[in-house]
């Protein structure tokens, strides 16, 4: 690492650039590379807790911390863990942070935690984490990996919120659990799983008809 | 054994794992391309999670449990898991090259598919003895293997319609998942 210098080093171009990088970073996981919709990853959970918003936050939130733990700590040990049993290791990184969620929602938020249920502890086999640590953390730096998991957390927080939101007022007329009209006839499917994967579809093809 | 058999159908019919519980999502749309496939990996992930399900029960009854470590269950659960795929991949390869090639490709995928590691944790989380561990893992396979099935076959037939440009592709397989799996809410009745 040679050629690192330091912050106070940087000439004011280099850092408007650095700062540009740091915000392309981010926010491309939100549109371009949105690992749910774009990348097609981690669908399970998304169709899965998406009935309620709060529910959707909630997992959101846990999944955020997860990814931005376990790619801090592999950027930090890219140098250290060998080639070829880095799969494992990541696994364990990942497997450890999802524990911690695990213990820390159902001691904090136990509604919450009861109501994801299963997909807390699947958290570790979710793609988005671990495609994420492969392909970008083990490679960069922390600075960078940590935005890239901040970017790539809130993408996937907001589709999930998109289409909670799309689900509960559809299926039940209510917004995270508040009442929003008088008289209304709920489309029951919505709430049900077919209703989660019609949404998602749906939502697919309108962010590809407005890509193009 | 009347309860054995009302568990294995309600898991293959009324609680399918894609369709109700949304397990298996990602390879159900990435590999729901041609029906060989779908046999293909639909038998891989039958193999596997017997084997995946059986030894993570005894991990949990013989080790996890009465050392009172049971909150190292996802960690374990999982490396277990992978390391269980590798082995299999490397017998099948040394002992059967034909079924290797026939599954193979197929196994490496499994180890991110989050039915393996669910069907572990629900037999723990369900309280199921050893015999109803394995039916309900058969269930689970079968129902999977199933949606793959349905979804494939379906799916062939696609590539020569005519849908609309930005629904092709994978938008389109969700809308008919949805539509698969509100078939499926018949089922529910069954029971």
């Amino acid at each position: 690492m040679s050629s690192k210098k330091l912050l106070s080093e940087f000439t004011p171009l280099e850092m408007a650039s650095r700062k540009a990088g740091f915000l392309t970073g981010f926010t491309k996981g939100i549109i371009k590379e949105n690992p749910v919709l774009g990348l097609m990853l981690g669908l399970c959970s998304v169709l899965a807790v998406s009935t309620e918003v709060k529910n959707a936050i909630g997992m959101g939130c846990a999944m955020t911390f997860v990814l931005l733990g376990s790619n801090i700590l592999v950027s930090l040990l890219r140098k250290t863990i060998p080639q070829k049993v880095r799969i494992p290791v990541f696994l364990i990184v990942i497997g450890s942070f999802t524990t911690i969620v695990d213990l820390v929602m159902n001691a904090y938020a136990p509604a919450i935690h009861k109501n994801l249920g299963i997909f807390i502890p699947l958290i570790v086999v979710n793609c988005i984490i671990i495609a994420r640590a492969e392909a970008f953390a083990a490679k960069k730096q922390i600075l960078e990996s940590v935005i890239d998991a901040l970017g790539m957390g809130f993408g996937y927080t907001l589709v999930l919120f998109v289409i909670a939101t799309i689900r509960e007022i559809s299926g039940n007329g209510t917004f995270s659990g508040v009442k929003l009209f008088a008289e209304f006839n709920p489309v029951l499917v919505m709430m049900l799983p077919p209703g989660a994967f019609i949404t998602i579809g749906l939502l697919m093809a309108v962010l590809r008809a407005i890509k193009k | 054994m009347k309860e054995l058999i009302l568990l294995l159908l309600s898991t293959i019919f009324v609680n399918n794992f894609v369709f109700a519980r949304f397990l298996g999502t990602c390879p159900y749309m990435g590999v729901s391309r041609k029906i060989a496939d779908s046999i293909g990996m639909g038998l891989a992930v039958i193999f596997v999670l017997l084997m995946a399900a059986v030894s993570s029960w005894f991990i949990q009854y013989f080790i996890l449990n009465p050392l009172h470590i049971e909150y190292l269950q996802t960690i374990v659960f999982i490396l277990v898991i992978a390391a269980l795929v590798q082995f299999v991949e490397m017998v099948i390869m040394k002992t059967s090259p034909a079924l290797y090639k026939a599954l193979g490709i197929y196994l490496p995928l499994i180890s991110t598919n989050c039915i393996i590691l669910a069907v572990a944790i629900l037999n723990i989380r369900e309280n199921y003895n050893l015999i109803k561990t394995v039916v309900f893992t058969v269930g689970a396979g079968l129902g999977f293997t199933l949606a793959l099935i349905l979804m494939s076959s379906i799916r062939e037939r696609l590539e020569i319609a005519d849908i609309p440009k930005p629904l092709e592709g994978e938008p389109i397989a969700f809308i008919i998942a949805g539509l698969i799996a509100i078939a499926f809410f018949g089922f529910s009745g069954m029971m």
